[in-house]
């Protein structure tokens, strides 16, 4: 009998996974449950004998068994594949995500127990040597984060993981917990013993239902391998704010998801007021590889400041799709033309936004920036989480930019007068300009308020609105400026 | 009635507080479970929440509002999540808005979502705990007739 492996990750589900993996048990095969490997563009894949046959229907199930289906060749030897560095996503595609054999054979907790081993000083040590940075998007190096936490008494501490990812483009931190959960609660146990905090809280958000279901599942398979750490599952409400990290510690705390002023750092005054690790998905997930190879062999990855390897989200409208871990330092270009191989719609790459919803929009012939925190920094962008969003010639950049505020406006928590007044004020004057009104007087206007908002907000959302919006203006002005003909002809 | 939902509350109340360090920390999970059960967080809710915890019916009014996912009403009619984020917009979601509207009048309740975490495989959306992806006017519309 034929085993037949097929994705239980969202994007399978969603293109049809689960009624083609009963059509395949209908004909006689047994199959199993799979991670996805992260080229979407081919889900739902089907892998036989190592051998994958993409986008696979139920009509397709008696040739793939027959063999004479189109197939890809070898999933592993794919070039999407053979080309990453996979240190976090190692086992993507590879096991099956809740079961516990799986995840010990391809080398699970072995940083738990190393870390066991060493003790939490040394786990520290390693953690700072490996250079690792905050992969929400701010960058911060996460071992000086715990040794803070590390340095403070206190008779409560906590381990807060970030899994709030509602930044468009980004889908890494759902494909780790449904494809890979242990590795994330492993990070979290190591972090826990590193910092001396006996308990752990994923926010998880709402609109994934199925990492809350494999979550909630995981932490129940492995609680006896992490005791005696705990964690326990926490589901958001719908508010993209809750992302930023002191927004989230408040509706952990059963408030409404305002923003808090910082100081105090949530590592010293964190969840209820204790010293708390609030780390992104994707760095908890990185510490068990750092743990088991040690920091060096981590940081031998990267270039300048940004060390070890990112899980990129190749998205919106791109030819080969998907999750692609690579070291620190590949081009933009390469990554959206050699990888993502330029538009799904076959026209031209006008733009890419990068960093989510609060991220630069970036034209093509700024393709030759390399993927570092500084660089791009540099030009006036982020890398935030690492999605890209591929748009190709028809997008109009105005009704971008004009997004970009409402969606500030919607998501606003209302804390801070920039960030709630700006967002509305903002959108109103970008519908003068779109309306072709004023246009020169009203850019002007725009960039006096995206000043404002980028220097006087408390947070992220109000403070980095500014760079899709400025970022449309500045790169793309034709498409502002067509108007102001229009104007002129009235 | 109001007994029963107090009966409920209480027992809602009871198993989350006993998982919490501090007992408001359990309030979101409470209200999860209460619309869950209920369709929505109706007034009689709020106050007897606020009760259970210790709160005023203010701060848990508050938090109701301030969320996205908490209905005051329970929704007339069933929900599609249509994600309409840029990655999504980049696939051309917004093409499909004025027919599915059309198609859904009466029957579905069409709402915007920000992003479900399918950005490469998009238009997507979300119908109860399903997610489904590469959505075109046809798949859409036959998505729509499913939810009525």
């Amino acid at each position: 009998m034929k085993t037949v492996r097929i994705s239980d990750d969202a994007v399978a589900l969603a293109l049809g996974a689960d009624a083609l993996a009963a059509a395949f048990e209908r004909a006689g095969a047994s199959v199993e449950r799979v991670s996805s490997w992260g080229m979407h563009w081919l889900e739902p894949l089907v892998e036989i004998d190592g051998i994958g046959y993409g986008n696979a229907t139920s009509d397709d199930v008696d040739a793939i068994l027959a063999g004479n289906a189109p197939n890809i060749g070898k999933v592993s030897e794919h070039p999407f594949i053979a080309r990453q560095q996979r240190l976090t996503f190692v086992r993507a595609g590879k096991t099956r995500p809740l079961d516990l054999d799986d995840y010990k054979a391809a080398g699970g907790w072995a940083g738990l127990e190393k870390a066991r081993a060493i003790g939490p000083e040394a786990v520290l040590e390693q953690v700072i040597a490996s250079g690792l940075r905050g992969r929400g998007g701010a960058g911060f190096p996460t071992g000086i984060k715990w040794k803070t936490v590390a340095g403070t008494d206190a008779d409560q501490k906590y381990i807060v993981c970030n899994a709030d990812e509602g930044d468009s483009a980004t889908f890494a931190d759902r494909m780790v917990m449904e494809g890979d959960p242990y590795m994330l609660i492993e990070g979290m146990a190591i972090a826990g013993l590193a910092v001396g905090a006996g308990k752990g809280v994923v926010y998880l958000r709402s609109e994934y239902p199925d990492a809350i279901k494999k979550m909630r599942a995981a932490v129940q398979n492995c609680a006896h391998i992490i005791a005696p750490f705990t964690v326990d599952i926490r589901v958001g409400a719908g508010a993209y704010v809750c992302g930023e990290e002191t927004s989230l510690l408040n509706s952990l705390e059963g408030r409404r998801g305002e923003v808090r002023a910082k100081p105090p750092l949530p590592a010293i005054k964190g969840l209820f007021g204790k010293p708390t690790v609030i780390n992104n998905v994707l760095s908890l997930a990185a510490v068990p590889w750092i743990l088991e190879h040690g920091g060096a062999a981590y940081a031998a990855y990267g270039m300048g400041r940004s060390k070890g390897t990112m899980p990129v989200q190749l998205a919106g409208n791109v030819k080969y799709g998907g999750l692609y871990e690579i070291a620190f330092g590949i081009t933009l270009g390469e990554l959206v033309n050699d990888i993502g191989g330029g538009t799904a719609s076959g026209r031209p790459v006008r733009a890419v936004q990068v960093g989510g919803p609060l991220g630069a929009y970036i034209p093509v012939s700024q393709f030759g920036l390399p993927f570092d925190y500084e660089a791009f920094a540099a030009a006036d962008a982020l890398i935030g989480h690492a999605g890209i969003t591929v748009f190709d010639d028809n997008v109009d950049m105005k009704g971008m930019a004009r997004f970009a505020l409402e969606f500030c406006a919607a998501e606003s928590c209302g804390k801070c007068t920039p960030c709630r007044l700006g967002s509305v004020r903002g959108m109103e004057v970008m519908d003068e300009i779109i309306a072709g009104r004023d246009v020169g007087k009203n850019i002007a206007l725009i960039e006096d308020l995206s000043e404002t908002m980028k220097f006087g907000s408390l947070c992220a959302l109000g403070g980095f609105t500014p760079y899709p919006v400025m970022s449309a203006i500045k790169h793309f002005r034709e498409d502002f400026e067509n108007d102001s003909a229009m104007e002129a002809a009235e | 009635m109001v007994a029963q939902l107090e009966e409920t509350i209480d027992m809602i109340i009871a198993r989350h507080v006993a998982q919490e360090d501090v007992a408001r920390g359990a309030l979101l999970p409470i209200l999860h479970d209460v619309q869950e059960q209920y369709g929505h967080v109706s007034e009689d809710a709020v106050r007897h929440i606020a009760a259970g915890l210790n709160l005023t019916r203010a701060e848990v009014h508050g938090v109701v509002s301030f969320y996205h996912d908490y209905r005051k009403e329970p929704s007339a009619l069933p929900i599609i999540k249509l994600c309409r984020a840029e990655a999504c917009k980049a696939r051309g979601v917004e093409a499909l808005v004025a027919g599915a509207e059309q198609a859904a009048m009466g029957k579905v309740a069409i709402e915007t979502v920000y992003c479900l975490g399918l950005c490469a495989v998009g238009p997507a959306a979300l119908v109860g705990d399903a997610v489904h992806a590469r959505l075109d006017a046809p798949k859409l519309a036959a998505l729509i007739g499913d939810a009525a």
